[in-house]
């Protein structure tokens, strides 16, 4: 996108109200919802992806070596990754302010 | 179907058509299942969709979390929309006027767009035998304009207008049994599947891609929102649904059910009940005669399938 949210009016929307650029949503940090944060301990993760998969935000990311990470741009701190890791590798922490 | 896929979560599709930075509550299940339906149609997909909860949250203007062709519908017609586009792009391939090749044509709505505004279309969708998918997000109310009953909310849920109290037990009559009317219309394939259990539902989509003829695809969708369940348990509701047999996991494919998933052992639906908002006021007697209703289903989905 190439302006910000806030700085577009409606002058700027198409016929139709379309949206012709798509997956434009990831503009939109939802991050800042975020009141807990998931950590994951790499030396214990078997990498299997599992938090990946249960992720509702698509909000884990997968690095090149193979790990997992939280994606804390996008990521709501549900907690469903800390709940369904086989290993129980990931804790939830308060976020600090 | 191959039986010997590899089921592996390293292994499913990476490409998100479903974006991060949707409007979803934390931990919704629906959402997941739009992501997990998403990566099993591919790109090649058009996607006419309801109003409710995933249209609001997927598209609040200027921006929208989809990647692929979306059109959002009246709440009523998603299913006539999606024939439309069907019929049309098939004699604009038939004239050459564009390439043929494989597009999946998809309808998706909530449980109140499907079971109660919806149905009319739907089921004139369905006896059209347009070559279609219609899934169906079920999260059991109108989850989206304030927790309101829809017909596919199940007996003693309490909700804004069917609100537990002295008199009331909450929703007074039983959940609609959609998949059986989709069943009903004879259409080739009708399955039921949860996000809890990410590769049966994967291969369920699959498969009614890959099907000629509309399908039906009825999705459990957990809504911690609605359920008053805390939002990192809405997998763990999801799959004590199965188990509890509350939502049995089968399909129904020219003419024969299958099971996919048979719990064992069966759970008492005490576990699925205990720990949810909505059902915070029901008494041991309420939850036998859930416990007996869903045990008589279950059995009756046995005995179908047992026939073939």
């Amino acid at each position: 996108m190439a302006r910000p949210i806030e700085e577009i009016k409606w002058q700027d929307l198409e016929m139709g109200a379309a949206v012709s650029e798509r997956g434009s949503a990831r503009e939109y940090k939802t991050g800042s919802w975020r009141s807990l944060q998931p950590v994951v301990d790499q030396d214990q993760c078997i990498r299997c992806g599992v938090c990946w998969l249960f992720c509702p935000d698509a909000a884990i990311k997968r690095s090149e070596d193979g790990s997992f990470e939280a994606d804390l741009e996008y990521c709501k701190g549900c907690g469903i990754c800390a709940r369904e890791c086989p290993v129980g590798c990931i804790s939830v922490v308060i976020e600090e302010v | 179907m191959d039986k010997f896929s590899v089921f592996s979560a390293r292994l499913v599709e990476k490409d998100e058509l479903f974006t991060s930075g949707h409007r979803a509550c934390q931990g919704c299940a629906e959402a997941l299942a739009v992501r997990l339906v998403m990566k099993a149609l591919g790109r090649n997909t058009i996607v006419a969709m309801a109003t409710g909860c995933m249209e609001i949250i997927s598209s609040p203007l200027p921006t929208t979390a989809w990647q692929v062709p979306w059109i959002h519908v009246a709440f009523e017609n998603s299913s006539a929309v999606i024939s439309g586009c069907e019929s049309g792009m098939k004699a604009m391939m038939r004239k050459g006027k564009l390439p043929a090749k494989k597009i999946n044509f998809v309808a998706m709505g909530g449980d109140g767009a499907t079971a109660d505004i919806g149905m009319g279309q739907l089921s004139g969708a369905m006896e059209r035998g347009h070559d279609m998918i219609y899934v169906c997000y079920d999260n059991e109310a109108y989850m989206n304009t304030g927790i309101q009953r829809s017909s596919a909310t199940p007996w003693g849920a309490s909700t804004t207008t069917s609100p537990a109290g002295k008199i009331s037990k909450g929703q007074f009559t039983q959940k609609k049994d959609m998949p059986k009317i989709a069943i009903a219309h004879n259409i080739p394939y009708v399955a039921t599947a949860c996000p809890s259990f990410p590769f049966d539902l994967m291969e369920k989509v699959e498969k009614a891609a890959a099907i000629e003829g509309p399908a039906y695809l009825h999705i459990l969708s957990v809504c911690p929102t609605g359920w008053r369940i805390p939002s990192e348990e809405a997998i763990k509701y999801g799959r004590l649904a199965v188990n509890t047999c509350v939502f049995p996991l089968y399909e129904y494919e020219y003419g024969k059910y299958n099971l996919t998933y048979r719990p064992h052992p069966i759970l008492p639906v005490k576990e699925y009940i205990q720990g949810q908002g909505r059902f915070r006021h029901l008494t041991p007697e309420d939850i036998d005669s859930i416990q007996e209703r869903t045990r008589t289903e279950y059995e009756k989905l046995l005995k179908l399938s047992e026939e073939g």
